[in-house]
């Protein structure tokens, strides 16, 4: 069988289209088999919501009076520093972005207790926000300070645009030294004490996509509590890991960058978030709506977390070392068990990333396309394909002679 | 029996005061040392969990008031932002007390106040930062 995206949308504007979440699928084909299923199902809704740091907001304030240049300059929002190299009244915030006297992990493990993730986080909820901004002052622009509330009702554009979110699955992160680490995987407790792992598993958008069939550049998705689409591929995009028999990548993979308007969305799903010792960032949540155009589509998105592989690594000395040894692969099932065993050692595990949310996200979506809200777009380019020649490069390091 | 974790915080005039010894010895009561600390201000804190009888424990919780012992019940201290937790679950193997519980049907989070011994690991720990400390 085959169906068009366009036969797909003419089902959900008559409000007859049949939608799964990523977690009911499995169930519905069980029950039905892959062909019967696949004429019967249109869409499925996947889910995730798990700190994303590679986020970030660009904004236009609008013009003060007189007209002041803020690139070049210094902008803060609540004291944390935004990029103003870009036109006069454009700014960027960055989720990791901190205040200049954070005092980072001058006292290890730093708290890092406010960030650009918070600032978006508060922006998206309606908060005023402090602006102060010093600039050098020219002609046209001859301002040089500025210090004002700034509330995203009044901005021209507020632009939620992420360079790196929904990683394709991920490391699953494990310290085997003898001493406490804290690193963006969560606190580590030493000599395999515990185990983290981020990724919604089988709710996860790529994983129910491996090889990048439907999701595409245009694709029209769930983003931050609105509406958004993916804008090209994320930044480490790597179509070349190590996959299982099903296609799922056992590392971390694919990623999208993402954009959507941050005025329709929520600070229920933009969390300001903090990671004891390593830095603030940004919690994201995405879905993204898969079309079952064909019995192939269907098949990758029945995939369960026992069919999902993790691979261990161990964050204390081969990760910061750029080595790539595995200290183990386990199922998602099994980490989500909340013990795995590992080297003859049965360690307890825990997520960063919130399966329950990942499930509301992906009720939503579904509620959002049952009810003619939600159209599903045609991607107007691929992501890379495994034979694209697109892989994840680490620094060729050339040192600057004196 | 009962079986409660106390805050007691002391003044400065009493920081060096026998007054844990007493409460021991006069009223037969089983104690836990979880924390103890002298504050910059001079302040004395301690955390203590007590085992006894209800009536002993009630006479020894009215000796510490009548010295001038501040006293606050421990499983106020701790408590989770409903609002901010997200149930992502990071807490699960951070704990060392095991307070949180991971539901295996819903995946949401649960926090049991009384195990809490008041650490405060989970405070900085949590990344939405929905745990909070109230001393």
């Amino acid at each position: 069988m085959s169906k068009t995206i366009e036969e797909i949308n003419q089902k959900i504007k008559k409000g007859e289209a049949v939608i799964f979440t990523a977690e009911e699928i499995i169930g519905v084909v069980k029950e039905k088999g892959l062909q019967r299923a696949a004429e019967e199902v249109d869409v499925v809704t996947t889910g995730t919501f798990g700190p994303m740091c590679s986020s970030g907001a660009y904004f236009n304030i609008g013009h003060s009076k007189p007209r002041i240049k803020l690139g070049g300059g210094r902008s803060y929002l609540n004291d944390v520093p935004a990029y103003t190299g870009l036109a006069a009244v454009d700014l960027f915030l960055g989720a990791t972005a901190m205040p200049e006297d954070d005092p980072r992990n001058k006292v290890h493990p730093g708290e890092f207790n406010y960030g650009g993730g918070h600032v978006i986080e508060e922006l998206v909820a309606g908060k005023d926000i402090r602006l102060e901004a010093t600039a050098y002052g020219t002609d046209c622009y001859p301002r040089k300070k500025l210090e004002t509330w700034i509330n995203i009702k009044d901005l021209n554009e507020a632009v939620l645009f992420n360079v790196r979110n929904a990683y394709q699955n991920y490391n699953v992160a494990a310290n085997l030294s003898n001493k406490t680490i804290y690193t963006y995987m969560g606190m580590l407790k030493p000599n395999l004490g515990n185990i983290t792992y981020c990724s919604a598993g089988q709710l996860s958008p790529l994983l129910n996509d491996p090889y990048y069939k439907t999701i595409g550049i245009g694709t029209k998705i769930f983003l931050g509590g609105g509406v958004g689409y993916v804008a090209w591929q994320g930044t480490q995009f790597n179509p070349t890991t190590a996959r299982s028999e099903n296609g799922v990548p056992k590392g971390g993979a694919g990623t999208l960058a993402v954009i959507g308007d941050l005025k329709q969305m929520s600070p229920r799903w933009l969390v300001g978030t903090s990671m004891l010792g390593y830095g603030p960032t940004l919690t994201v949540g995405i879905g993204v709506p898969i079309p079952i155009l064909s019995e192939e589509i269907l098949q990758y998105t029945t995939v369960t977390d026992d069919q999902i592989i993790g691979t261990i690594v161990d964050y204390s000395d081969a990760y910061p070392n750029r080595r790539n040894e595995s200290v183990g692969e386990v199922t998602y099932a099994q980490l989500k068990s909340g013990k795995v065993t590992v080297q003859g050692k049965k360690v307890p595990t825990a997520s960063l990333s919130s399966y329950p949310r990942a499930v509301e996200i992906a009720n939503t979506l579904k509620d959002w396309i049952k009810t003619g809200k939600f159209e599903l777009t045609q991607p107007v380019a691929s992501l890379p394909g495994v034979e694209s020649g697109v892989t994840f490069k680490p620094l060729n390091e050339r040192p600057i002679a004196p | 029996m009962v079986d409660k974790k106390i805050v007691l915080r002391f003044p400065k005039r009493l920081v060096d005061r026998p007054i844990v010894s007493h409460l021991i010895k006069d009223h037969d009561l089983e104690f836990t040392i979880l924390k103890a600390s002298v504050t910059q201000d001079e302040e004395g804190l301690m955390v203590l969990e007590l085992k006894g009888k209800q009536e002993e424990y009630d006479k020894g919780i009215a000796y510490l008031k009548e010295a001038g012992v501040i006293l606050e019940s421990l499983s106020q201290d701790v408590t989770r932002n409903e609002e901010r937790c997200t149930h992502c679950g990071a807490c699960i193997t951070v704990c060392p007390v095991g307070a949180f519980e991971l539901d295996m049907v819903t995946r949401q989070t649960s926090f049991h106040d009384k195990k809490c011994i008041g650490c405060g690991i989970c405070i900085k720990t949590c990344p939405p930062r929905a745990m909070e400390l109230h001393f």
